[in-house]
C-alpha cells in the first residue's frame, strides 16, 4: 500500500470548501485561499514524488463497491499529472483575481464563492486522476454541481438560463455515457467477474458493433463536454453571463476533461473504434476550428469572444488526438495545459475591463491604453497566447499539433493552419477595438488613473510567467507528457508515419 | 379410538415468532384504535402522546425482530404457505418499518401548523359544518390516523411476502382501505382532499376488482393460489394459455395501479395533491415499495416460466411510463404535482429491471430484484424527507406547494434549499447522491437481462426527468424571493426525517456497499 498522495491531494479542498460553510465571519477568503495554496503546494509535492519514484507510486487501489467491481482506483500518468498541477495552479489564482467580487456583486455571500471554487478543485483532480471507469464518472457528474451553483450564485443578468443550459448539455451528454458505462459493466461481467479498472476494461475485446456503441456513448459526453461544433452552444451563453473566475474553472479547466477523456478512455478503452472514428472526429475538428474562429470574429461580447476562441482550440487538440502521431497527441496535451493559462489570462484580463467599465461590449471601449499602458500591455501579451506567438507556450503545442497531423493528414493540417490566421484575425482585431483607436467615453470616464493594481498584477504575472516559461523552455512539460501520448500510440496499434517535419525538442 | 374418521380440519400452523414483525405492528394498531375511545377527559391531551409511543414502539420492536430473525437466517413458508420469509421479504419488511415510521413521524408535526397537525380535528364531519367548527374551536383532534397508518402497513408487509393469491388479494385491502381513509383526512382544503379520496378509492377499488377476477382465472387455470404451484402447472398445463394470460393480464392491472404505471398511473397526480402531504409522503414511497415487490413475486416466482411473454409487454409500460412521467412532469407548476409525475416516471425506471428479470452471478452481484430493492431505499429517504420539507413552506391560508412560493427560497431558508436540492439531485440521479446508485443498478440489472436498448431509452427519459428537478433548483436558488410565502418553524418531528433522509441520501450515495451487498446477498425469491 502506498502513501494516499492524490486522495489526500482531492480531499484537501473539498474538506476546505466544507469548512467554509462552518461560521467562519470574515476570515473565509482568507481560509480558503490558505487551502488552495496548501493544495497547491501538495499538489507540487506529488509531482516531485512522480518525478523521483515514477507514476507507481501514486497508485491507490482499494475495493469500493465490491458487489459491482469498482475500485477506489487512483493514478497519474503524465497528462492525468499535467492537468492536476494546472488546476492546483490556476484556483488560487482564480480566487486571488475574485477577492473582491462577491463584496461588489452583492449576491451570494464569498465564501459561498471560495468554498464552490475549491469544492470544484477537489471533484476535478479526482476526474483527472480516477483509473476506475465509474469513479471517473461519479466525478464527472458531480462537477457540475458545483459549477452550476457558481453560475447561478455569482453571474450577470441571464445566469439562471445560461445555467440552466450548461447543466442541461452536459447532463445530456453525461446521461448517455452512462448508458455505455453501464454496457462496460455487463460486457465485463459476462467476461467473468465484474471490474471497473481502466486496466482490466482494457483486456476485453470490443472490436465489434457493440464496442463501436459504447464508444459512441463515451464520445458524445466528450464532445458535448470540450466543448465542439456543433453541441458548443451553452459554452458562450455560460462564459457570458458567468464571473470570469467562473469562466476560467470552466472553460480552463473543466472543458479540458473532454480532450482528457477522449485520450484515456476512448483510446484506452475503445482502440479500435476509435481508429474507425477518427475520419469523422477530423472534420468535426476541422469544423469547430473554423466555426469558432469565425465565431470569435463576429462576437460584441469579449467573455463571448473569449468562449469562442476555446471553441477553436479545442478543435485543434481533438485534430491532434485523432492524427495519431505522437507528436499530434503529446501536442494536445500540452496543448491543454497551455490553453488552461492562456484562457485564465484572457478571462482574468477581460474581467478586469469589465470591472473598470462595468459592461463587456466590445463597441463600448476604444483607446483605452491611452489611460493604462500597464495593462494594455497584458492585455496584448493575453492575445498574443492565444494567437499563438512565437515564445509563448501556445505557439509550441500548436506547432506540434500542426507539425503531427501534416505528417499523417497534410490536407486537414493545411486547413487548420486557416484557423491560425484567423486566430490572429480575432486576436489583434479584439486588442485594436479596445485598446486603441479613437478614445471612447467609456475609455475616458472609467478608466482614467485606473491601471492594473497590485492585486491584479500577482494574478497575471505567474499566469503570464508560466506562458512564456513553457514558451521559451517546453521541454519539462514536453517530457511529461510524452509518455502518455506513447502510450496511447501502442494501444492504437498506429505506427508513426516517416518524419517529414523535425518536432520542437 | 375411531381410526375410520379423517380428520375433517387441521389446525392451521403458525409461526408466530417468524411473523411476530408483523403480529407487533398489528397489535399497536389494534390498540391504538381504542385510545380515542379511552382516553377522554383529562387523559385527552395525551392521546398524541400514546399514539406515538405506539408507533414508535411497534415499528422499531418489528424492525429489531426482523433483523434478529434475518441474522438467525429464518428462511421458509410460513402459515401453512401464504407467507414466505426469504431475502427480499426481509428487505421489504426492514424497509416498510423504517419508511413508516419516518414518514408517521411527520404525521406528529404540530409546530409549523400553529399547534394543530394537518389532519382534520374530526374527519367524519361536513366540511364546513357547525360540528366541524366546533370541532376546530374545541381543539378535539381525533387521533385514528395513526393506527389506520399502521394499519396500511401491516397490509404491505403482508402485500410484500404473501406466497398465494389470496393473501396477495387480503394485504392489497387491507392496506389499501386505510389508505383511502387517510387521503381524505386533511386539515384544509378539505373538499379537495375528499375528492381525492374518492378518486382514489373508486379507481382503487375498480382494480381490485380487476385483480381479483384475475386471481379466479388463475385458479381455475391452475387449481391453486400457491404461486409456487401456479408455477409447476404451467409446465405440465391441463387447459389452455387463454386462461393464463387473460388472469395474468388482469392481475397486472391491478398490481400496476399500484405501482403507478401507465396506463393505470391517472389516479397519482390528483391523489398526491388532494391528500395531507404527509400522507403523499408516506403512500409515496410505501404503497410503491410494497406494490412492487408483489409484482416481482407474483410474476418471477409463478410466471417466471412465461417470461418471454410478459417481458415484451412490460418493456413497452416500462417506455409509456418513463416517457409520460418525464414528459408530464415538465409542464407542472405545483411541487407536489411534479414529485407526483416524478413518481410515476420512477416506477418507469424500476419496471426496466423487472423487465430484465436478470439473475446471473445470484447473490454476488446485483439481480434484478436486488437492484429493485436498493433503488426503492434509495428512493424512500429521500422521498419522506422531500415531502416533509414540503409541509414547511406555507402562506397565510397554509402550506403552499405553488412554484411561485418556492420562489427565492434559498435567501429565507438555505437549509431547506439545500437540503431539498440534495433530494431533487438524488430523484435526478446525480452522483454522490444514492439515487444515482439506484438507476444504476436498476439499469445495469436491464442490461445484463438482454434490454440494452430500454436502457438507452431510459437515460434520454432520465434526462428530461431531470429538468424539471433541476428547474426547481433553479427556481429556489436563481429566483426573486416570493413575497407572500415564509418557511414555517418546524419541530424535531419534521426535521428527524428530514435529517436522515438526508444523511442517508448522502451516505448511500458515497458508500453504498454495505447496504448494496447486503441487498445483492438477499436478492433472491424463495419458491
Amino acid at each position: 500500500m502506498t502513501f494516499p498522495w492524490l486522495t489526500i491531494l482531492g480531499l484537501l479542498p473539498i474538506a476546505g470548501g466544507l469548512a467554509l460553510f462552518l461560521p467562519v465571519k470574515g476570515a473565509g477568503r482568507w481560509l480558503g485561499m490558505f487551502f488552495a495554496l496548501l493544495t497547491a503546494l501538495l499538489g507540487f509535492t506529488v509531482a516531485g514524488v512522480y518525478s523521483a519514484s515514477g507514476a507507481a507510486a501514486l497508485d491507490v487501489k482499494a475495493s469500493w463497491i465490491t458487489s459491482i467491481g469498482t475500485y477506489w482506483a487512483l493514478g497519474a500518468d503524465g497528462m492525468g499529472l499535467a492537468m492536476v498541477l494546472m488546476t492546483v495552479v490556476l484556483t488560487p489564482l482564480v480566487l486571488l483575481a475574485e477577492w473582491k467580487l462577491p463584496l461588489e456583486g452583492g449576491k451570494w455571500s464569498p465564501e459561498a464563492f471560495v468554498a464552490l471554487v475549491l469544492i470544484l478543485e477537489g471533484l476535478s483532480i479526482f476526474v483527472f486522476t480516477a483509473n476506475d471507469v465509474l469513479l471517473f464518472y461519479l466525478f464527472f457528474e458531480a462537477t457540475l454541481v458545483p459549477m452550476y451553483f457558481l453560475i447561478v450564485g455569482f453571474g450577470g443578468a441571464r445566469r439562471s438560463y445560461a445555467a440552466l443550459k450548461f447543466l442541461l448539455f452536459s447532463l445530456a451528454g453525461g446521461l448517455i455515457m452512462l448508458a455505455s458505462v453501464i454496457g462496460l459493466y455487463a460486457v465485463s461481467a459476462k467476461s467473468g467477474a465484474p471490474s471497473y479498472l481502466i486496466s482490466d476494461l482494457a483486456k476485453l475485446d470490443f472490436n465489434n458493433d457493440l464496442g463501436r456503441l459504447l464508444m459512441i456513448g463515451f464520445l458524445i459526453a466528450f464532445v458535448i463536454k470540450a466543448p465542439m461544433v456543433p453541441v458548443h452552444t451553452w459554452l458562450p451563453d455560460a462564459a457570458e453571463h458567468s464571473t470570469p473566475g467562473t469562466a476560467t474553472m470552466l472553460v480552463g479547466i473543466l472543458d479540458k476533461i473532454g480532450t482528457f477523456g477522449m485520450i484515456k478512455f476512448c483510446l484506452g478503452i475503445f482502440p479500435d473504434a476509435s481508429r474507425w472514428v477518427a475520419p469523422v472526429m477530423l472534420v468535426l475538428a476541422l469544423i469547430s476550428i473554423l466555426y469558432g474562429a469565425l465565431g470569435a470574429i463576429g462576437s460584441r461580447n469579449l467573455m463571448r469572444l473569449v468562449a469562442y476562441t476555446s471553441v477553436s482550440h479545442f478543435g485543434f487538440m481533438v485534430l491532434g488526438i485523432y492524427a495519431f502521431t505522437t507528436q499530434s497527441i503529446s501536442g494536445t496535451v500540452f496543448y491543454m495545459l497551455n490553453h488552461g493559462f492562456s484562457t485564465a489570462a484572457l478571462f482574468l484580463v477581460v474581467g478586469y475591463l469589465i470591472k473598470r467599465s462595468g459592461t463587456a461590449d466590445i463597441a463600448a471601449f476604444g483607446g483605452v491604453q491611452k489611460y493604462v499602458p500597464v495593462f494594455s500591455g497584458v492585455f496584448l501579451l493575453a492575445w498574443l497566447s492565444a494567437l499563438g506567438l512565437p515564445g509563448l507556450s501556445s505557439f509550441v503545442s500548436e506547432f506540434m499539433v500542426l507539425a503531427g497531423t501534416f505528417a499523417r493528414e497534410p490536407w486537414y493540417a493545411a486547413i487548420a493552419a486557416v484557423g491560425v490566421i484567423l486566430s490572429a484575425v480575432y486576436s489583434l482585431r479584439a486588442y485594436r477595438a479596445v485598446m486603441t483607436g479613437p478614445v471612447s467615453d467609456t475609455a475616458a470616464s472609467e478608466f482614467r488613473g485606473r491601471d492594473l493594481n497590485l492585486l491584479e498584477k500577482a494574478v497575471m504575472v505567474p499566469i503570464l510567467g508560466v506562458l512564456l516559461f513553457l514558451g521559451f523552455y517546453p521541454q519539462p512539460a514536453v517530457k511529461l507528457v510524452e509518455p502518455t501520448a506513447t502510450a496511447a500510440m501502442q494501444r492504437l496499434a498506429v505506427a508513426d508515419p516517416a518524419p517529414v517535419v523535425e518536432g520542437v525538442k | 379410538m375411531n381410526t375410520m374418521l379423517m380428520p375433517l380440519f387441521t389446525a392451521p400452523t403458525i409461526e408466530f415468532s417468524a411473523l411476530a414483525p408483523i403480529l407487533i405492528v398489528f397489535g399497536a394498531a389494534c390498540i391504538g384504535v381504542l385510545v380515542d375511545a379511552i382516553m377522554i377527559g383529562r387523559l385527552r391531551g395525551w392521546r398524541d402522546e400514546v399514539q406515538m409511543g405506539l408507533v414508535i414502539g411497534s415499528t422499531l420492536g418489528a424492525f429489531a425482530y426482523v433483523v434478529w430473525n434475518a441474522r438467525k437466517g429464518v428462511k421458509g413458508p410460513l402459515a401453512m404457505g401464504s407467507i414466505m420469509l426469504d431475502g427480499p421479504t426481509y428487505v421489504a419488511w426492514g424497509a416498510l418499518l423504517v419508511f413508516g415510521l419516518l414518514a408517521i413521524m411527520v404525521f406528529r408535526e404540530t409546530k409549523v401548523n400553529g399547534g394543530v397537525t394537518a389532519f382534520a380535528s374530526s374527519a367524519a364531519t361536513v366540511p364546513g359544518s357547525a360540528e366541524e367548527v366546533e370541532a376546530d374551536r374545541y381543539r378535539l383532534q381525533q387521533t385514528e390516523i395513526f393506527p389506520l397508518a399502521l394499519f396500511s402497513i401491516v397490509g404491505m408487509m403482508v402485500f410484500a411476502s404473501a406466497n398465494d393469491l389470496l393473501t396477495l388479494f387480503v394485504g392489497l385491502e387491507v392496506f389499501s382501505l386505510p389508505l383511502y381513509l387517510m387521503c381524505g383526512m386533511a386539515r384544509r382544503r378539505r373538499l379537495v382532499s375528499q375528492e381525492a379520496s374518492l378518486k382514489y378509492f373508486l379507481l382503487g377499488a375498480l382494480s381490485s376488482a380487476f385483480f381479483l377476477f384475475g386471481v379466479a382465472l388463475v385458479y381455475a387455470y391452475a387449481g391453486s393460489f400457491k404461486l409456487g404451484d401456479i408455477a409447476t402447472k404451467m409446465a405440465s398445463p391441463t387447459y389452455g394459455s387463454g386462461l393464463l394470460y387473460t388472469g395474468l393480464i388482469l392481475l397486472a392491472s391491478g398490481l400496476l395501479f399500484k405501482v403507478g404505471v401507465v396506463p393505470f398511473h391517472n389516479w397519482t397526480p390528483d391523489v398526491y395533491m388532494g391528500a395531507p402531504t404527509p400522507v403523499t409522503g408516506f403512500m409515496a414511497i410505501c404503497t410503491k415499495l410494497a406494490a412492487v415487490l408483489a409484482t416481482l413475486r407474483v410474476f418471477y416466482v409463478a410466471l417466471g416460466a412465461e417470461r418471454w411473454s410478459w417481458q415484451p409487454v412490460f418493456a413497452t409500460l416500462a417506455v409509456a411510463t418513463m416517457v409520460l412521467g418525464a414528459v408530464a412532469g415538465l409542464t407542472q407548476r405545483d411541487v407536489k404535482r411534479m414529485l407526483a409525475y416524478s413518481s410515476i416516471a420512477h416506477a418507469g425506471f424500476l419496471l426496466t429491471a423487472v423487465v430484465g428479470a436478470n439473475q446471473t452471478d445470484l447473490g454476488r452481484t446485483p439481480s434484478s430484484v436486488a437492484s429493485i430493492l436498493f433503488y426503492m431505499i434509495a428512493y424512500g429517504f429521500a422521498t419522506i424527507g422531500a415531502f416533509a420539507l414540503v409541509t414547511m413552506v406555507r402562506n397565510e391560508a397554509g402550506e403552499d406547494n405553488s412554484f411561485a412560493a418556492w420562489s427565492g427560497l434559498a435567501k429565507k431558508s438555505p437549509w431547506v434549499a439545500g437540503i431539498m436540492t440534495v433530494f431533487l439531485l438524488s430523484f435526478a440521479g446525480i452522483p454522490l447522491t444514492a439515487g444515482f446508485i439506484g438507476k444504476w443498478t436498476v439499469f445495469a440489472s436491464a442490461w445484463r437481462g438482454g434490454y440494452g436498448w430500454l436502457v438507452v431509452v431510459a437515460v434520454l427519459a432520465s434526462l428530461v426527468a431531470a429538468y424539471f428537478y433541476l428547474r426547481l433548483i433553479g427556481v429556489m436558488f436563481a429566483g426573486e424571493p416570493a413575497a407572500k410565502s415564509y418557511v414555517g418553524e418546524a419541530s424535531g418531528w419534521t426535521w428527524v426525517p428530514v435529517a436522515i433522509g438526508a444523511a442517508a441520501t448522502i451516505m448511500l450515495g458515497i458508500l453504498p456497499d454495505a447496504v448494496l451487498s447486503m441487498v445483492s446477498s438477499l436478492g433472491a425469491f424463495l419458491r
